[in-house]
C-alpha cells in the first residue's frame, strides 16, 4: 500500500497564497485579452445589483432605525438631542453603512458566486468550456469580479440613503423633526472626506467579494460537498477581507484627512 | 485479420497507411504518490473509432484528459496532429482544442443557458461567428442531426439524461471537430437510448469523418461504434484488436469483458 505524503500546513498556506496571486494575475490579464463579455457582464450586474436591492434596503433601514433608537437616550442625557442627525450621518456614511452592506453582500453575493462556479466545476461545465477552446476566466471570472466591484459601491450608496431615511422615521417616533430639516442637518454634517474614502473602500470591498467568490468556486474540489464548502468558505474569507480592508482604509484615511 | 506490432506495442493492420492524429507513447501519470497511468501506448488513425474498455479507476478518463491538455503527463509523450501537447503555448493549445470535441459523461451543458444558447456559445466564443442567421442555421442543423430540434429553447434542467447527452453531443459537433473524445457516452442511460447514442457516434464518424476515442463500459456501444478496441487494466495497456478478435481472446482479463456476449 502506498503511503500518503503529508504536506505541512504552512506549506499548504503558502501554496494557497501563491494560487490566489496567480488567479489575480490571470483575472487581470483576461480583462485586456480578447473581447469583453458585455452581455454576461450586464446580466451579472442585474443579478448582483438589482437582486440585492431589497435585502440591502431592508437591512440598512433597520440599521438606521436601531442606531437612532440606541443613540437617542445617551444624547438626550447630555442635552445633545439635536446632534442625532449629525451623529447618525457621520457614523453611517463613514463606517457602519459600507461595512454592514459589504458584509450583507459577502453573505449573498460571494456565497452565490462560490456555489454557482463550484457546481459548474462539479458538473464538468468549467472543463467543458475550457476544452472547447473558450475562455472560462474571461466569461465567468472577469464579468463577475468587475460587476461586484461596480455594484457594491452602488448598493452602498443606496443603503446609506435608505439607512438615513430609517433614522428620520425613528427620530419622529419620539421627537418631531421635518424631513427638510433632518436632511439639511445630515448633509451639513458631511464632508467629502467622509463620503469619498467610504466610497473608495466599498470599491475594494466589491472587488474582494467577487474575487473570493470566483476563486473559491474555481478551486473547489470535484465532489458535491465541495459546492457547500466553496460557498461557506467564500462568505467567511470575503467577510474577513472586508474587515482587513476596512482596518487599512481607516488608517490610510486618518493619515490623509484627520491629522 | 493480419496485424503487426508498432514501436508502441500496438497492433495495426499492415495495410493501414492512414495518418496518425493522436499518438500516445509511454504515458505515465501520478497524483501525489498514486500512480494512475503506468504505461499507456495508443495510436489513433484518421477516420478511426477506438473504444477504450477498462474497469472504473483504471485511468481511462485521465488518458483522454492528458490528450486534450487538461492534465500534464508525469512521463511519456502525447502528440496530437504531430505536436507534443505539453509543449504547446496557451494559444496553440486553444487552437488544438478547437479541432477536438470532448463529450463529457454528464453532457456538461451550461445550466444557466437554454439548449440554443449552449450551442451558440462555441460558435460565438470559439469560432467568433457574428452573423445571427448563420449561427441559427448551424444550431438548428446540429440539433436536427441528434434529433433534438424540439428542445431548442429548453433549459438543461428540463431535459432527460439521454437528451442532455444528445444536446452535449450537438454542442460538441457544431464546430466540426476532427477528433472526438467521448467519456462514457452511454453511462446511466437505458439500453434503447444507449443504442441511439452509439448509432449517433457512428453516424458522426461517417458524416463528419471524425477520428474518435470512446471510453465506455458498455459492450454494445463498443460493438457498434468501434473499429478497434483497447483494453486497459490498472493503468496499463493490456490488449488491443477488433471487437471480434478480442471476443475470441484467451487472455483471462480480456475474456472477463466478453462474458455476457454471445
Amino acid at each position: 500500500m502506498e503511503e500518503e505524503v503529508m504536506i505541512p500546513a504552512w506549506k499548504k498556506w503558502f501554496e494557497g497564497v501563491g494560487d490566489q496571486v496567480a488567479f489575480f494575475f490571470k483575472f487581470f490579464k483576461n480583462i485586456f485579452v480578447g473581447g469583453f463579455e458585455w452581455s454576461e457582464f450586464v446580466r451579472q450586474c442585474f443579478e448582483i445589483g438589482y437582486r440585492s436591492l431589497m435585502l440591502v434596503g431592508i437591512t440598512s433601514f433597520i440599521m438606521g432605525v436601531v442606531l437612532i433608537l440606541q443613540l437617542r437616550p445617551t444624547l438626550v442625557a447630555f442635552g445633545a438631542a439635536s446632534m442625532l442627525p449629525k451623529t447618525l450621518s457621520v457614523s453611517f456614511i463613514r463606517e457602519i453603512g459600507p461595512v454592514i452592506i459589504a458584509i450583507i453582500c459577502a453573505g449573498k453575493i460571494a456565497s452565490s458566486i462560490g456555489a454557482e462556479l463550484g457546481s459548474m466545476k462539479v458538473t464538468e461545465q468549467l472543463d467543458a468550456m475550457e476544452v472547447s477552446g473558450a475562455n472560462p476566466t474571461q466569461y465567468l471570472v472577469v464579468t463577475r469580479i468587475i460587476a461586484t466591484t461596480i455594484m457594491v459601491p452602488i448598493l452602498s450608496i443606496f443603503g446609506d440613503a435608505i439607512g438615513l431615511f430609517g433614522g428620520f422615521l425613528a427620530l419622529n417616533i419620539r421627537d418631531s423633526i421635518s424631513f427638510q430639516l433632518y436632511f439639511t442637518k445630515v448633509i451639513a454634517a458631511l464632508d467629502f472626506t467622509d463620503f469619498i474614502p467610504a466610497l473608495v473602500k466599498t470599491i475594494f470591498f466589491g472587488f474582494a467579494i467577487g474575487f473570493v467568490g470566483c476563486y473559491k468556486g474555481f478551486t473547489s474540489n470535484k465532489g458535491t460537498e465541495s459546492v457547500g464548502i466553496a460557498a461557506n468558505s467564500a462568505v467567511v474569507t470575503a467577510s474577513l477581507w472586508i474587515f482587513v480592508i476596512d482596518a487599512i482604509a481607516v488608517q490610510v484615511t486618518s493619515l490623509l484627512f484627520y491629522k | 485479420m493480419e496485424a503487426d506490432k508498432t514501436k508502441n506495442g500496438q497492433k495495426h493492420t499492415a495495410t493501414d497507411k492512414r495518418e496518425t492524429v493522436i499518438c500516445v507513447s509511454g504515458l505515465k501519470k501520478s497524483f501525489g504518490t498514486k500512480k494512475v497511468l503506468k504505461d499507456i501506448n495508443l495510436d489513433l488513425r484518421k477516420g478511426e473509432n477506438i473504444v477504450i474498455l477498462g474497469r472504473s479507476g483504471t485511468g481511462k478518463s485521465v488518458t483522454i484528459q492528458c490528450i486534450v491538455g487538461m492534465l500534464k503527463p508525469t512521463e511519456g509523450s502525447v502528440k496530437v496532429f504531430g505536436r507534443e501537447v505539453s509543449e504547446l503555448s496557451d494559444d496553440e493549445l486553444k487552437e488544438m482544442r478547437m479541432k477536438i470535441g470532448f463529450l463529457f459523461q454528464s453532457g456538461a451543458l451550461y445550466d444557466s443557458m437554454t439548449v440554443r444558447e449552449n450551442l451558440e456559445f462555441p460558435l460565438t466564443r470559439v469560432l467568433k461567428l457574428t452573423d445571427q442567421a448563420e449561427i441559427d442555421k448551424k444550431v438548428e442543423d446540429a440539433l436536427e442531426s441528434v434529433g433534438l430540434l424540439d428542445a431548442i429553447d429548453k433549459l438543461p434542467s428540463d431535459l432527460s439524461g439521454g437528451m442532455r447527452k444528445r444536446a452535449g453531443l450537438a454542442r460538441t459537433i457544431i464546430v466540426n471537430p476532427e477528433i472526438m473524445l467521448y467519456d462514457e457516452p452511454t453511462t446511466g442511460l437505458d439500453p434503447i437510448t444507449s443504442r441511439e447514442i452509439s448509432d449517433l457516434i457512428l453516424n458522426i464518424q461517417k458524416k463528419l469523418k471524425t477520428s474518435s476515442i470512446i471510453i465506455t463500459h458498455d459492450m454494445e456501444c463498443a460493438r457498434i461504434a468501434s473499429d478497434r478496441v483497447v483494453i486497459m487494466d490498472d493503468g496499463k495497456y493490456i490488449a488491443e484488436g477488433t471487437f471480434d478478435e478480442l471476443h475470441k481472446s484467451k487472455n483471462e482479463i480480456v475474456k472477463s469483458y466478453f462474458l455476457d456476449i454471445s
